[in-house]
């Protein structure tokens, strides 16, 4: 279809000229007017199921789910007529006749779709249609997420997500007023492939998936005298923590998120940023060593333990490949429960290592085999952006008005390297800025690599003669993409020295951690692109860019870990892999 | 050379009632008697007369003889056979006229019948070729090879009306066109062999009693199209069709009918069968495209139509299978011939299965526009027990009632429609003055809220609601706003759901709703059950001066509700009483009453 | 099969075995007394012989079919030729031969054979 040919249509009257091939929907966007929707998510689910969307078209039998119909030629819409806002109210009363309606206390209140459209469309009688609603039991199983099919709408999109990440470990169960969303043989998620993404919830429009919340017990922990509980913020949560206050998308917190630990009495606040930079230090040996010894290539990153756990599940062949590092937060928890408290003469077992994450996969990562360098669990609770935005509203503080503040010292130094780490393509200009003045010996001016960044889901880049080496690198977001390199590697056809791989699409910017977006703002505004130029802005605006030049590096090495690679750096900051059965 | 021909019917209704046995007892009779190279013993497909079953035709007397059993064997044989004396007792008595014995085409079942679709069923061997090529079978597809461009073809097709029997009724050449257009590297012909409709069965019939039309007519649309692949969507709950049709595949495959460079034109044509686990909804046909690619069966917003974008995002024409067995007729006898026959609208034949209070249930093949009395009346042989006719239900839980009014209007797609039910694939139910229209409404529903894939939300959530609001009214607790919203629930459904199973999951609730609102209000205003179906607006009541205290209905009764003194008048304790109805059966003084 | 030449001659080689099928309304009636008197006097190889000449002949529009007794015994084995708008022939004291003849020239060319007839014979 030409993209520039052109269809006359009138919505409500009005008259506009849209693209051929244009959905109804996408048509009265651009007149502005906003059709109601549920189930849509643009290009991965379009399945007209909700009916929310629905609208009148002269001539058609019926009304028709304006986010699948495309427009013709001299088509009349009619978006707000009577017929088409009581057929709405009456979807929304069907769908409350079956939904929990326990909104008081539901995490969603406040930013539940389902909740907006019923006040939208003036949906006074919840109890309209009474009659059978089942009552499902929580799935408890896994350590990072609660589905709660109780409030679950079937509107699909979190299979949709669970499909685009290549892992489709739900989907509907049973029939009609029985279906259900789940497992197959309605298996608990611990008993199936799921990697832990959070994809499913930052996609679902009402509460029946949510992180499992624990607030709570950071809260204790803060308010226990015997603990000294430390907190560390992962690059990407000061680009995305303002949304949850009503902020623009892509506005940079750092200094009022660093301002409301303090407030909250954590006792340290520190930044992974520094631990990203010790990520790219140790990564950057572990792959000279390969290249020059022979080693699996090309090696693969460890940060995202989404991605790794989809690597164990799906590509356990290909675990040689996994860069040994232990992920950012895992390397700050270590670092924290060993050097920081020898130094400070605090006793390991009395530190509470908390650690605000972009990531549902990080409540998993953290229970994980090998990732206790002090004989203790390097980090103890992992909350997301959401749960700190509960812990900073239940604090009381007026966030947008805080004042910036910097956090603590030493370990709360990032490079500008550690801060792109929250968007897809970050690790791998990280790595390439250190990489590029090893192999050449030199302090290269240049540290923009423009190849590496964007949105795209797979990236590829080869950097010719660099000290001698042509350097072929590529970075996939998104397990679906993640899969396209894989193949690749497996059919031998993968010519790179190295892979960044992140599991969400987009990088952590996006991940299953990060403030809920209704679909409509997911849809039609690159959410990604946006949170991820608030890093790459603070990126530029750093002094401080490569990672191997932070001053903590070097002290780090100095005091404690000797040199890159060591063999006490293997004992605290590297792990293992195990293969995983699906 | 065989002198006699013995037909055994073999559709799944006789063969429910043990004619394969039948089958097997007259071959070895026959051995016996030494006549085994001149009686041939043919194992056919349905007649249509189910109710008659087991069915044995003899031919070429044309003895029609019904109920046959495994004993009736010897003496059929021995009299018929042997020595050629018709046994009149088994005979189908409206065959027997005074003196002579009638041909089974002037019996009032037959008469009024055209057997187009139908034609090979009951007279040939389904998984014999050659019998189907003795009748003229697979010279369609030789005439469309050799003498026809596809667009030749697609017009006769278009020419003659021919529309879906599926449902829908649309017009089948113009599908077959919209495929055609499109440049494709493949395209696909299917055929919905998806029979879900309660007490429908022609799909069923007539892939069991003639496969080979369904293959020929898909290869004739291959060529139209442009595709060289086809899939049958089946019901695994078919076996005996299944297993003729992979007969009828293997056996086309080996003539060269199916297969690569047919007639040797260069035309390659194949087909494979896809088995469904029965899911209503994968008749809807984006629904059964999904379900062959082996997904989830749903269905799926249209457009794209399958036309466009079907099967594996291909060109694709799906057809229902009584329309492709229209289809070798129509090109081996010309539009014309076709459209000669029907109403305006609505060409051709089609065939019902009737079922419900009607004496001839079975399969019966009519010109479009018989009316309905001539269906229930003539052909079925009217109401059994003398009891009143009350409405029809055709199009199964996409339909809706026809009621005594409507009993003149010649049946065809726009008159269906037009007093609010649908031709749907076929399925014709009779209800007499003992039916309950609330209840037969609920029946429906809970089909279609069983069935209900749960993709859509008014289908998912709006049809069990519409049942919940029913059985409020059949047990009397409705109020008259339940009513209103009943009603306006079902426009909201039609109107809001997103495929053909949702948008006329309501159709039974509006139309008896339309012809029979009084019964509705009986069972909300006056807290009664007309019909007496509905148990919860029932009571049972023994009439004190009838009862002559034998005790009988007390010892029948299975929850032991009845009590009383020998000799006196006995009583029902109604909260015990679950209103089985043996009491009143029983009671030999006619002394309890349904109130 | 590579031609519809091919598919025709199969059809024409299975038509007759299903023309027995059909209705038979306006077809030549062929019966052949079966009752036991017939049986016994030998009215098996004779109809038998009706049906064989018939199809080797390619009658269209003739049927060969069983009656009982017509109480005729001694004239058994007895057929009756039975052609819509003509008057019935009866042949009696058949033998297969008879038959031959009696396809031949009866019913391929219309002339009776008066000498099988039972005029001919009583």
């Amino acid at each position: 279809m030409n993209d520039m040919e052109k269809v006359n249509i009138k919505i409500n009257g009005m008259e506009l000229s849209v693209p051929a091939g244009v959905t109804i929907l996408e048509a009265a966007r651009m007149a502005n007017i906003e059709i109601p929707t549920l189930c849509y998510m643009k290009e991965k689910n379009e399945i007209g199921a909700c009916r929310m969307c629905v609208v009148e078209v002269i001539g058609a039998r019926a009304l028709v789910a304006a986010c699948v119909y495309p427009v013709f030629e001299g088509m009349q819409v009619f978006t707000n007529t009577e017929k088409v806002r009581k057929s709405r109210k009456t979807t929304l009363q069907l769908l409350l006749s079956n939904h929990d309606k326990k909104c008081l206390s539901c995490t969603r209140s406040g930013n539940c779709e389902l909740q907006k459209l019923c006040n939208d469309y003036g949906v006074d009688d919840e109890n309209y249609f009474d009659g059978e609603q089942p009552k499902y039991e929580l799935d408890l199983s896994t350590p990072h997420l609660v589905r709660d099919n109780n409030k679950c709408i079937l509107c699909r999109r979190c299979v949709a997500a669970c499909k685009e990440q290549f892992v489709a470990v739900i989907g509907t169960n049973n029939r009609g007023f029985d279906s259900s969303i789940g497992c197959a043989f309605e298996k608990d998620l611990n008993d199936v492939p799921c990697i832990s993404c959070g994809q499913c919830i930052v996609n679902c429009p009402t509460g029946a998936l949510r992180e499992k919340d624990q607030c709570d017990e950071v809260l204790a922990a803060i308010a226990d005298p015997e603990k000294f509980v430390i907190v560390q913020t992962a690059p990407s949560i000061k680009a995305t923590l303002g949304e949850c206050f009503g902020m623009p998308i892509g506005t940079n917190v750092e200094g009022k998120m660093v301002a409301a630990l303090k407030r909250l009495n954590f006792d340290k606040v520190f930044n992974t940023d520094f631990s990203a930079d010790l990520t790219i230090v140790e990564e950057a040996n572990e792959l000279v060593e390969r290249v020059q010894n022979g080693g699996v290539l090309p090696m693969i990153t460890s940060c995202s333990p989404g991605w790794v756990k989809f690597c164990e599940f799906y590509y356990p062949e290909l675990i040689p490949h996994l860069s040994s590092c232990k992920s950012p937060q895992q390397m700050a928890g270590a670092i924290f429960k060993t050097w920081y408290a020898q130094k400070n003469n605090i006793d390991p077992k009395n530190i509470v290592s908390v650690s605000i994450m972009p990531c549902t996969a990080k409540k998993f990562e953290i229970g994980r085999d090998d990732q206790s360098a002090a004989g203790l669990p390097d980090v103890d609770i992992v909350l997301t952006t959401r749960e700190l935005a509960r812990l900073i509203k239940r604090a009381g503080l007026d966030f947008v008005n805080l004042p910036d503040e910097d956090f603590d010292p030493t370990l709360g130094l990032g490079t500008g390297a550690g801060t792109i780490f929250g968007a897809t393509g970050g690790v791998m200009e990280a790595a390439l800025r250190t990489a590029v003045d090893t192999l050449t010996g030199e302090d290269v001016k240049e540290v923009v690599y423009n190849e590496v960044r964007g949105t795209d889901g797979i990236k590829e880049a080869v950097y010719k003669g660099v000290g001698g080496l042509d350097v072929k690198v590529a970075v996939a977001s998104g397990l679906s993409n993640a899969k396209v390199l894989m193949d690749k590697i497996k059919d031998g056809t993968a010519d790179y020295q190295f892979i960044e791989i992140m599991c969400c699409p987009g990088g952590c910017v996006n991940g299953g951690g990060q403030p809920i977006q209704p679909a409509s703002v997911r849809s039609f505004t690159d959410l990604k692109a946006l949170r991820a130029k608030a890093l790459y802005d603070q990126d530029a605006a750093k002094e401080l860019r490569k990672s191997h030049q932070s001053p903590i590096m070097e002290r780090l090495y100095k005091e404690f870990l000797g040199k890159p690679g060591s063999e006490k750096a293997h004992h605290i900051l590297h792990t293992s892999y195990v293969k995983r059965e699906k | 050379m065989f002198r006699s021909n013995v037909l055994v019917c073999g559709g799944t209704g006789c063969t429910s009632s043990h004619s394969d046995k039948i089958a097997d007892k007259l071959e070895e009779e026959i051995k016996a008697n030494g006549l085994e190279f001149e009686v041939n013993v043919i194992r056919t497909g349905c007649f249509g007369l189910c109710e008659l079953g087991p069915i044995v035709v003899v031919y070429p007397e044309g003895s029609f003889y019904s109920r046959v059993t495994v004993e009736d064997i010897p003496e059929l044989v021995s009299e018929h056979l042997l020595k050629g004396r018709i046994l009149k007792r088994l005979l189908f008595q409206e065959t027997l006229a005074e003196d002579t014995i009638k041909s089974l085409a002037e019996t009032d079942f037959y008469k009024k019948q055209k057997r187009i679709a139908l034609h090979n069923c009951g007279v040939i061997n389904p998984e014999v070729i050659e019998e189907y090529i003795a009748m003229d079978g697979y010279q369609a597809l030789g005439k469309v090879l050799t003498e026809m461009t596809p667009e030749q073809v697609i017009q006769v097709i278009k020419d003659s009306g021919l529309r879906g029997r599926g449902g829908g009724g649309f017009p089948t050449g113009v599908k077959w066109e919209l495929a055609a257009k499109p440049q494709s590297d493949q395209k696909y012909v299917c055929c919905n062999a998806d029979e879900g409709d309660p007490g429908a069965f022609m799909d069923r019939s007539l892939l069991e009693g003639d496969p080979h039309s369904i293959l020929e007519a898909m290869a004739i649309a291959g060529y139209a199209i442009g595709a060289s692949q086809g899939y049958i969507y089946v019901r695994a709950e078919y076996p005996i069709a299944v297993k003729r049709l992979e007969i009828a595949i293997k056996q086309a495959r080996e003539y060269g009918l199916l297969g690569e460079n047919i007639f040797d034109t260069g035309f390659n044509f194949d087909i494979d069968l896809r088995l469904g686990a029965g899911a209503f909804v994968c008749g809807e046909e984006t629904a059964l495209l999904t379900s062959i690619e082996g997904k989830r069966g749903e269905p799926h917003p249209r457009p794209p139509f399958p036309a466009i974008k079907g099967l594996f995002g291909k060109p694709t024409i799906l057809n229902n299978v009584e329309t492709y067995a229209n289809i070798t007729q129509i090109i081996l006898n010309g539009a014309d011939w076709f459209k000669s026959m029907g109403t305006e609208k609505s060409k051709g034949t089609k065939v019902f299965a009737l079922g419900g209070k009607i004496k001839h249930t079975g399969l019966v093949e009519v010109p479009m526009g018989t009316t309905l009395r001539e269906i229930v009346e003539e052909i079925g042989g009217g109401i059994p027990n003398g009891k009143k006719f009350k409405a029809a239900q055709t199009g199964g839980p996409s339909g809706g009632c026809i009621s005594y009014e409507n009993f003149d209007i010649p049946i065809d797609y726009n008159n269906l429609i037009d007093i609010g039910s649908m031709m749907g694939s076929g399925g014709l139910i009779v209800m007499d003055e003992t039916s309950c229209m609330v209840d037969i409404a609920k029946f429906f529903l809970e089909f279609t809220v069983d069935e209900s894939c749960g993709k859509c939300t008014p289908c998912r959530v709006g049809t069990k609601r519409l049942l919940e609001i029913l059985t409020k009214i059949t047990e009397g607790k409705a109020t008259m706003e339940d009513l209103d919203k009943l009603e306006s629930l079902c426009y909201y459904i039609k109107e809001n759901s997103l495929c053909g199973l949702g948008q006329t999951a309501p159709n039974p609730v509006l139309s008896t709703l339309k012809c029979f609102k009084d019964e509705y209000l009986a069972h909300i205003v006056d807290k009664k059950c007309p019909a007496g179906v509905c148990k919860s607006l029932l009571s049972y009541v023994i009439d004190p001066a009838k009862c002559k205290g034998c005790s009988l209905c007390s010892r029948v009764c299975p929850v032991s509700a009845i009590s009383g003194e020998i000799k006196k008048p006995f009583v029902i304790d109604q909260s015990k009483c679950i209103k089985c109805g043996t009491c009143m059966d029983k009671c030999k003084f006619n002394a309890i009453e349904k109130k | 099969m590579k031609s519809l030449e091919e598919l025709r001659a199969i059809r024409d080689r299975a038509r007759a075995g299903v023309d027995l099928r059909k209705e038979h309304q306006n077809d030549v009636r062929v019966l052949v007394g079966m009752a036991t008197c017939g049986i016994a006097a030998g009215a098996r190889p004779v109809l038998n012989a009706f049906v064989e000449e018939i199809n080797k002949r390619n009658l269209k529009n003739v049927v060969v079919t069983q009656t009982g007794c017509i109480g005729i015994c001694q004239f058994e084995p007895v057929v009756e030729i039975i052609e819509p708008g003509k008057e019935k022939v009866t042949y009696v004291h058949m033998t297969p031969e008879k038959a031959v003849r009696i396809v031949n020239d009866h019913l391929v060319n219309a002339n009776v054979v008066a000498e099988f007839t039972i005029g001919a014979n009583s």
